[in-house]
């Protein structure tokens, strides 16, 4: 007999005595899941002012942009302040475009990189899946925003989203996953709220403890 | 007394005493119970939120096979290899299997407490294989050759002073004590270590049967760059971290992140299906995941304390015991600390030999009052001491049985009772002269408590003079 099959026959021996819940039975509707969870404006600005005032708790920069004219002059400003020498970005016409725009060596993951290559960025630049108000979240997936480590590897995390990829709450951003995807799924999907932190050491916060140390989101 | 019963004794009458302990513990406890309410507080309903989550855990135990199926089924048509461990020995030989087959020959490991239980690095090390920890708490814990203090903050008590030393004899790189300047050296040392790993171990907070897959919960990113980076990606889950759907991830990641560390939402939560599908840029060329049942399913044939298996190990149940505060993490001897520990380790690994543990409780109920997923935690305590005494496997000892033999026929009658009682004030006299000595008839207790006195004047006595 197989280990598999020992172990489920342990289970379906072990089931055959049944619990009794003490919570009621059933799963929970999402219904129930809104109902209980902190929650979120009405209005498409007050979610705004939620993932705003969500993204700065979290040390994170959220800034809404009018165009693409004024994305290019904020990313152009942090290139100059960071220094930025050499950027990473994804096959994306939002990320690739504006990354481009830099003037920078570019690193695009698309097609297979140099784990050592990336590691020497200074920024990594993609779109995402979605923003969450309810948490301040960036919602990304190894197949829209450039694989795995894009996100996650550079000291800087440039976010680019559109207005409309505002969700109110966690049960909407799953629901979406699983409308988008469910035929399909990615190989990774990333709920990143906040830039990398650590309190490992006295319970003292610090940023940047292996992922990024900033997290910048612009809002077409 | 059992061995581990002997070690807890003694390290609890060493660790409590501690002034300089409990002063780091209840400094990190106080900056973690501030910031757990203020999170709370946020939730239109908490305690309903504990219900839908101890419900959703009912479902996914009690209907675990289906599940389980669901899950292997769903995770294996993307290209994962899936692998069932029935004991820490068989874990460890899939996976010390899946090295030798790649050629593996730098690991690197996020956090992952199962890896704990089956002392994993201890069989990878054992083997030739070099093993980095990633977390930093783990990093610490790893360098100073002890297990982790707490499940979700492993260094919690050392100091910044005590990890700068350690950085400086370990890795000869420590410019302060200050955590930034810490918190970057291990960033540098690790990084380096990315680059060069095969492999890459992680553990799981959930795994999703509907969608076939795993969930990890992290600050720092190391858990995200351990799934990113190496070739090989291995993941070690208990076979009841099982949720049926993935919806159920919208509320136990913010309840998780709520009592786990009194953040809204953890910095990272990620879901991995597999290793890099066409048309991604990069992740692993092959995913592994090994199921543990390691006696799993023991406790979940115990149907009064199946509740247990529902846990998601955010060590809030640890963070208000009075007992862990006091005697620390490494007193238990066990992976699972705090009062989750106390009630599957006996079921995990012998009644008889950890049925301590039971009783390494006040029966407060504080556990059982924080707990996200409402396990009865104080209730299972008292049945396992039941359970530990029940006639076919413990019977009363010969002293046991003479006392109670003496005190029946004494307390039975009352003017034996009051002739023992007037003695008794003579003796607690006498008594008091050796108190606390090793002659001390009441040393068990009075070595570190007052014996309160026996009343001047019985009720009897009392209610015999009011009536004159």
């Amino acid at each position: 007999m197989s280990e598999r099959e020992n172990i489920f026959n342990r289970i379906r021996e072990a089931l055959t005595v049944e619990a009794h819940s003490h919570n009621g039975t059933g799963l929970p509707t999402t219904a129930e899941h809104r109902g209980v969870m902190p929650p979120v404006g009405a209005s498409e600005d007050e979610r705004f002012a939620l993932f705003a005032k969500n993204a700065s708790d979290l040390k994170a920069t959220f800034k809404l942009v009018k165009d693409a004219g004024e994305l290019t002059a904020e990313l152009r400003a942090l290139r100059d302040t960071e220094k930025w020498q050499r950027v990473a970005t994804h096959k994306s016409p939002l990320a690739q475009t504006h990354a481009i725009g830099l003037g920078l060596p570019t690193l695009v993951t698309d097609d297979g990189y140099d784990k050592h290559d990336m590691e020497q960025c200074d920024v990594g630049i993609s779109v995402c899946d979605a923003l969450i108000a309810q948490t301040g979240t960036v919602l990304v997936t190894s197949r829209n925003s450039g694989g795995r480590a894009l996100s996650c590897l550079p000291p800087h995390h440039v976010v680019i989203a559109r207005r409309e990829q505002l969700v109110a709450d966690l049960p909407a951003a799953f629901a979406m996953v699983k409308k988008i995807y469910s035929a399909n799924y990615p190989s990774m999907i990333s709920f990143i709220t906040g830039p990398s932190r650590t309190g490992d050491i006295e319970r003292i916060l610090v940023l940047g403890a292996h992922g990024p140390k900033k997290l910048t989101i612009f809002c077409l | 007394m059992s061995a581990p019963a002997t070690h807890f004794n003694e390290d609890a009458r060493r660790v409590a005493p501690d002034t300089r302990h409990r002063g780091i513990i209840q400094t990190a406890m106080g900056k973690y119970e501030v910031v757990r309410d203020q999170r709370k507080l946020l939730f239109q309903d908490w305690q309903g939120a504990r219900n839908l989550a101890a419900r959703t855990k009912f479902e996914a135990v009690n209907h675990l096979d289906t599940h389980l199926a669901e899950f292997a089924r769903n995770i294996e048509a993307r290209g994962t290899k899936v692998h069932w461990a029935s004991n820490a020995e068989q874990a460890r030989n899939i996976i010390l299997g899946i090295l030798r087959d790649k050629q593996a020959k730098v690991i690197v490991k996020s956090k992952a407490m199962t890896s704990e239980e089956i002392h994993l690095n201890d069989a990878m090390e054992h083997a030739g294989y070099e093993v980095v920890e990633s977390d930093l708490g783990e990093y610490i814990v790893q360098l100073r050759k002890e297990p982790p203090y707490h499940l979700v903050f492993p260094a919690m008590h050392l100091t910044r002073g005590e990890i700068k030393d350690l950085f400086q004899k370990k890795l000869n790189d420590a410019p302060s004590d200050d955590p930034e300047a810490l918190t970057m050296v291990a960033r540098r040392a690790l990084r380096k270590k990315y680059l060069q790993a095969d492999v890459g171990i992680t553990g799981a907070n959930f795994a999703i049967a509907e969608t076939g897959i795993i969930s990890i919960t992290e600050n720092e990113g190391n858990a995200r760059l351990t799934a990113a980076l190496p070739k090989t990606m291995i993941t070690l889950v208990g076979i009841e971290k099982i949720l049926p759907r993935l919806e159920d991830l919208a509320l136990f990641l913010p309840m998780l992140a709520v009592m786990g560390t009194g953040q809204a939402l953890t910095c990272y939560n990620t879901m991995y299906g597999g290793p890099r599908q066409p048309g991604e840029a990069d992740g692993p060329e092959e995913y592994h995941v090994v199921l543990l049942d390691n006696q799993r399913t023991t406790l979940l044939a115990d149907a009064e304390q199946r509740d247990a298996l529902g846990c998601i190990r955010c060590g809030a149940c640890l963070n208000v015991c009075p007992i862990f505060r006091n005697v620390g993490g490494h007193t238990y001897g066990t992976v699972y600390g705090g009062p989750i520990g106390s009630v599957i380790t006996p079921h995990l690994r012998g009644l008889q030999q950890w049925k301590h543990l039971s009783y390494a409780s006040s029966l407060c109920g504080a556990c059982t009052e924080t707990c996200p997923v409402k396990i009865d935690l104080h209730h299972h305590l008292l049945q396992n001491r039941r359970n530990a005494s029940a006639p076919t496997t413990g019977k009363p000892s010969f002293l046991q049985k003479l006392a109670f033999k003496i005190f029946a026929p004494v307390a039975n009658k009352p003017a034996l009772w009051s002739l023992t009682t007037k003695l008794s004030r003579i003796g607690m006299k006498l008594r008091g002269l050796v108190n606390g000595s090793a002659i001390d008839p009441a040393q068990a207790w009075t070595k570190t408590r007052d014996l309160p006195p026996i009343a001047k004047q019985s009720f009897r006595e009392w209610w015999k003079e009011q009536g004159k």
